[in-house]
């Protein structure tokens, strides 16, 4: 797909090289010579689709090879169905990847604290393993009301999530069930 | 979808009815319009004239929770007028199958209805059988018990007068949607619908997409191309979310989850109907291979057949309950439910009475936060109403990557399973969920392993090496392991596969532990020959009607149109010879993938006994117009919403669904012909915003794009109001208010119910105080009730009662 681009360029540049007017009606010097000093020059390119509906569209990242950090994202001309194009949620991708306002580092609140505060991952991770632990052991059903086993704890729920991968889905449904959950849920029921 | 996007361009006629897919799936219009400009149709049914309508031929509009009335109208209409596919109707569908005599209709109730369980006891609704227990058929359709004849006595009542006085809709628009969309009934035709949630969230709402099935199988339109039932899903993996069963109700591949009444695996294994039609493939029976395969996946090694494959170990419900999303908010309020994870989601905004589950969050002692804002889940403890102090749920918030800072597959409504890859690495200290999901599985199992625990076989035994040897989630692994591997050699008819290969496809899986697949319908996906889900040809099939066969990957087996058997004549030759799907030809089936290799019928009345009936995952092999297995009913009926602002059902003697969940709580409080809430409400979405708005708030061009909450009102309801366009009003229900700025529109009309004038007024729900930071955009899940599907307990956010006041 990426070399199909470029052989766009390729040729849309030779054409414009060759002779002034190309078939598209009009001198395209100028443009390629800007297209040169584009931000997405030698840019990383990856295919994705796009997070937001489900039609799945494709679209195309470019990311700086100097900051790792998305330059631009539009809509992927060879993908089947939007062959190209996005509506105005498609088009603000790079927007939602470079966000201000997005959370960068775990957080905690205490119990009838005001504020959040900064912790690290290891402790999150560590304290929530616990907690889990904790109310899973004390919540464990083995045997319901009527005698049956039933080998699960209904005293954890989750709900999430329709937003990950089909192996995130797959293994996060796999872990939950592993602990008993069954108040399993997410956007699907919604 | 039985379908998928592209080719929605093959249709003739299109309805978009629950769905706003101009603004909602705008590059879904793409193909709308392709077919428009071949000459089809769009027929648009809303309540409120949206930018869909306004592409369309023609513009119907209904009032929100009457759409049954309208589709029954339009069932009742293609039976009076002969408008059927005879011959679909006949061999491909269950309508000459006879019905029990156990099964009645009589004021507004299904037989065996018990009012103090309100619940129907289905066994009264049985099929007959002959002696070898196939259902007795009556070709010629004229049996009074048989299914046609049952259902064109249902719909009887559904006349254009009293669908109109029920609906709203002017009996001319009802006979012009009427008569276009039954046009494809013609052979060669092809009609398709597209809905939403617009269809879904309702106290009817799988009975709304039965009605339109039963219209589908009427005309002929399930398995042709640009026909078929097409949800329009609304997040990008929300399709595949279910396929792996983050649900209560199902494992990964739509298998049940444990319950109670299958307390051996042995019970869990038998549990499916059997067939004795020799020419039903009636697929479930395979499950076996499935489950097995599925637990294998689960336990690896540790699973065996002397344990039950670790059958034991599953977490079983109880037989007949519920813990669905509602009942779990319940839980949480009564303050059974003591720990939380909120992953991607945000309940405080999303649930429906968003204002019962910010009170039930109140009485957690742990949430688990994982997202990729802060939001108004998280910040639950700090937002209107909440004095911290008195909080005492601890809370962890844990950023996750965007998804283009990860790789991994993700499907689309038309069950496209597609690959993405990581582009930028993770923005600050965030990480992949899988990464999440991985890292707190080891901590867990370290301390089980540690310090030992209650029940810990599961914990300890569930197989967890999803790592790279860089020691982070490995997509690829996992991919794999859902696809299925031989765990031993395994030799199927003259071939050996060989332990420790990829399974090409479901058909070689095994009930015997030999082999391990974590989702069946997703077996063939990654292969020896690579991974399916990141192919990019772009060459069409030979039937050249946009299926793009090797462009990504399709479940089951690639199969690009689902119960595409019966879009053939008995022969095997296409019904519609321009745009055909499958067709038998030199002996085999050529085009899209078919469903199963059975050669075509010949006849019905000597049939091939090589063939099978083209809708195998049903029972019998055939399309169920006569649904027995729903909880409210085999036949759709109109019931009002909860809320509404009739008096009484015109069609019948029951209010609303007589089986709907009501929670009786104070939070639940509900208020229906209740004169405080005069209005209709709905909710929707602005193609500027998504869900709660939590992926579109905290970005600067969509909000500058939909800034506020905002309610629309017509023009009349403005003037009897004296709002004025712009003005900042509140809309309030019995459970909560929000503030709104008003839009004064001609896009709603008020609805003429007879005599009965009725205001309609609409709201984006995709707000919340967390975002814009001035805290005054609020979720309109506050206003929404605690009820929904009595089968699969969606939420009924589309219709409600409210009223608008100045503030």
């Amino acid at each position: 797909m990426n070399l199909t681009r470029r052989q766009f360029v390729q040729v849309t540049g030779a054409a414009a090289a060759g002779v002034a007017f190309s078939g598209l009606g009009s001198d395209l010097t100028p443009v390629m010579a800007h297209a040169k000093e584009l931000k997405t020059k030698g840019a990383k390119e990856t295919t994705t689709i796009c997070c937001y509906c489900a039609v799945g569209c494709g679209a195309i990242v470019s990311t700086s090879q100097k900051d790792g950090r998305v330059i631009n994202i539009e809509g992927d001309p060879n993908h089947v169905i939007n062959r190209g194009a996005l509506c105005s949620k498609g088009s603000s991708l790079s927007q939602l990847a470079e966000s201000k306002n997005r959370l960068t580092q775990p957080m905690y609140r205490a119990p009838g604290a005001k504020e959040w505060k900064t912790v690290t991952w290891d402790w999150a991770l560590d304290t929530i393993a616990k907690r889990v632990k904790t109310t899973r052991d004390a919540g464990f059903t083995a045997k319901n009301g009527k005698g049956e086993t039933v080998n699960r704890t209904e005293a954890i729920a989750s709900v999430g999530s329709a937003a990950l991968d089909n192996e995130e889905c797959w293994i996060y449904q796999a872990f939950l069930r592993s602990i008993g959950l069954v108040y399993i849920e997410h956007q699907a029921r919604i | 979808m039985t379908n998928h996007w592209i080719d929605l361009k093959n249709s003739d006629v299109i309805l978009i009815m629950g769905s706003n897919a101009a603004e909602n799936h705008p590059i879904s219009m793409k193909y709308v319009t392709e077919a428009q400009n071949r000459g089809g149709k769009l027929i648009s049914v809303d309540p409120r004239f949206t930018r869909t309508s306004a592409k369309a031929d023609i513009y119907a509009p209904l009032r929100s929770g009457t759409d049954i009335a309208f589709l029954g109208g339009m069932i009742k209409y293609i039976i009076d007028n002969k408008l059927y596919d005879e011959e679909y109707v006949v061999g491909y569908t269950d309508a000459g199958m006879l019905v029990g005599e156990g099964f009645d209709f009589k004021d507004g109730l299904f037989s065996g209805y018990d009012a103090g369980k309100r619940s129907y006891d289905k066994s009264k609704w049985t099929l007959q059988v002959d002696a070898n227990g196939v259902p007795k058929r009556d070709l010629t359709l004229q049996d009074k018990r048989c299914v046609f004849q049952l259902l064109k006595a249902h719909y009887e009542r559904y006349t254009p007068s009293l669908v109109s006085k029920i609906t709203g809709t002017p009996e001319k628009d009802l006979a012009e949607v009427y008569k276009a969309y039954a046009s494809t009934g013609a052979k060669g035709k092809a009609g398709t619908i597209m809905y939403a949630m617009g269809w879904t969230q309702h106290t009817v709402g799988v009975q709304n997409i039965r009605a339109m099935s039963i219209i589908q199988c009427l005309l002929g339109n399930m398995g042709v191309a640009g026909g078929g039932v097409n949800a329009l899903r609304g997040e990008s993996n929300v399709q595949g979310s279910t396929d792996q069963a983050l649900l209560f109700h199902i494992i990964p591949g739509y298998l049940a989850s444990p319950a109670t009444n299958w307390p051996k695996l042995d019970d869990y294994l038998k549990r499916r109907p059997k067939s004795t039609d020799p020419l039903s493939a009636n697929w479930w029976q395979n499950e076996p291979k499935y489950m097995v395969s599925l637990l294998k996946a689960y336990f690896g090694d540790a699973a065996t057949k002397e344990n039950e494959f670790g059958y034991p170990w599953m977490p079983k419900l109880d037989a007949g309950k519920s813990y669905s999303w509602l009942d779990l908010f319940d839980e949480m309020h009564q303050g059974s439910i003591k720990g939380f994870f909120a992953w991607g989601m945000n309940p405080a905004c999303s649930g429906s009475n968003a204002g019962k589950n910010r009170e039930a969050m109140a009485k957690l002692e742990w949430m688990v936060n994982v997202n990729l804002f802060d939001n108004e889940t998280g910040s639950f403890w700090r937002g209107p109403g909440m004095n911290p102090a008195n909080v005492k749920t601890e809370v962890f918030m844990l950023p996750a990557c965007v998804s283009v800072e990860k790789e991994g597959s993700i499907t689309n409504s038309g069950r496209w399973m597609q690959w993405r890859y990581a582009g930028p690495k993770p923005m600050g200290q965030s990480r992949p969920d899988g990464d999440i999901i991985l890292a707190l599985g080891n901590k867990v199992r370290e301390l089980y392993k540690k310090e030992g625990g209650v029940f810990p076989e599961p914990v300890l035994n569930l197989k967890w090496d999803y790592a790279s040897s860089h020691g982070e989630f490995d997509p690829h692994k996992v991919a794999k392991w859902i696809n299925g591997y031989f765990l031993d050699d395994v030799k199927v008819g003259d071939t050996v596969y060989k332990k420790g290969t990829l399974v090409p496809s479901f058909a070689f899986l095994q009930a015997d532990g030999t082999t391990a697949s974590g989702n069946w319908i997703y077996c063939g996906s990654y292969t020896d020959k690579g991974n399916m889900a990141a192919r990019r040809s772009q060459q069409d099939a030979p039937n050249n009607i946009g299926l793009y066969p090797e462009f990504a990957w399709a479940w089951p087996v690639n199969r690009r149109i689902i119960y595409n058997r019966a879009s053939v004549d008995l022969n095997g030759q296409p019904r519609d010879a321009k745009d055909w799907v499958v067709k038998w030809e030199g002996g085999k089936w050529v085009g899209d993938v078919p469903d199963g290799p059975w050669p075509p019928l010949g006849n019905l009345q000597t049939p091939n006994s090589a063939a099978r009936w083209p809708f195998i995952m049903t029972r019998h092999g055939f399309a169920q117009i006569f649904g027995p297995g729903l909880n409210d009913g085999p036949f759709p009926e109109h019931y009002e919403p909860l809320e509404c602002p009739v008096e009484k059902n015109y069609m019948n003697a029951q209010r609303m669904s007589p089986v709907a969940p009501v929670w009786g709580g104070k939070a639940d409080s509900f208020a229906t012909c209740d004169p405080r809430f005069p209005y209709v409400g709905t909710s929707y979405r602005v193609s500027e915003h998504w869900q709660t708005g939590l992926m579109t708030r905290p970005q600067p061009w969509l909000m500058e794009a939909q800034p506020q909450m905002f309610v629309e009102l017509s023009e009349e309801l403005a003037t009897l109001k004296q709002i004025k366009n712009g003005q900042r009003v509140k809309a309030v229900s019995s459970r909560g208010s929000v503030e709104c700025t008003a839009i004064v529109t001609k896009r709603f009309k008020p609805f003429k119910l007879g005599d009965l004038v009725v205001h309609e007024v609409g709201f984006p729900w995709h707000y919340g105080w967390r975002w814009p930071e001035s805290g005054k955009e609020e979720s309109i899940n506050l206003l929404t009730p605690s009820t929904g599907d009595p089968n699969t307990r969606i939420p009924e956010t589309k219709a409600f009662m409210v009223n608008i006041v100045k503030i």
